[in-house]
């Protein structure tokens, strides 16, 4: 019974940290997806002048709408 | 359905979203979550200008017809089918390909609601003597 326990609180320590690291890996990351008529689909990342240019208007959009 | 019930469709079903606004195909608001247009008339003009600027990325290739720009505060989402534009702002991380699906439901939620032309009136039917001789 104690070494069933044991087992468990191993596996949600386990789940608990992948869960955690998942959700923190994404945070801060910065990108703009654009979606074509064709299907086609291009990401600018971060660090792009293009993308540092939409991420402006983007913030600028986020701001007037909480505003 | 008009754009408003659209977006309060809209909003009921999804949690992510936190503000949209629905432009028709004159580029006036058709329906929104601001409570006045003015924020509703700022918010739209800043979409537009941000799919402009991104439509400006890629000249003489396709049309651009969605786009998502993702920051830490959260996204904005821009779509546009024909002439009329659905934009969203939505909380961090969101579930992107829900928040599209939901966004382009509104958006062709509005366009049914556009009235359609009435079919013409038919001419009634020539009764002939010998039909009449019939009945």
């Amino acid at each position: 019974m104690r070494r069933l326990t044991v087992l468990l609180a191993f596996a949600g320590g386990f789940f608990a940290v992948g869960a955690l690291l998942r959700r923190t890996s994404g945070r801060g990351r910065e990108r703009v997806d654009l979606y074509y008529a064709d299907g086609s689909m291009k990401t600018l990342a971060d660090g792009s002048v293009d993308a540092a240019r939409l991420l402006s208007l983007a913030r600028e959009a986020i701001h007037a709408a909480r505003a | 359905m008009d754009g408003t019930q659209a977006i309060a469709d809209l909003t009921e079903i999804s949690s992510q979203i936190e503000s949209v606004v629905l432009l028709d195909g004159k580029s006036a608001v058709a329906g929104s979550t601001f409570t006045d247009d003015t924020a509703a008339t700022r918010f739209a003009e800043a979409a537009k200008a941000l799919l402009e600027a991104a439509e400006g990325l890629r000249e003489g290739g396709e049309p651009l017809t969605q786009l998502e720009a993702e920051t830490p505060e959260g996204s904005v989402f821009v779509l546009r089918e024909g002439d009329r534009l659905i934009a969203a702002t939505t909380v961090p991380d969101p579930t992107v390909g829900l928040v599209f699906y939901d966004l382009k439901s509104a958006l062709r939620a509005a366009e049914d609601a556009k009235p359609k032309r009435k079919p013409r009136a038919r001419a009634p039917k020539k009764t002939t003597k010998a039909a009449k001789d019939d009945a």
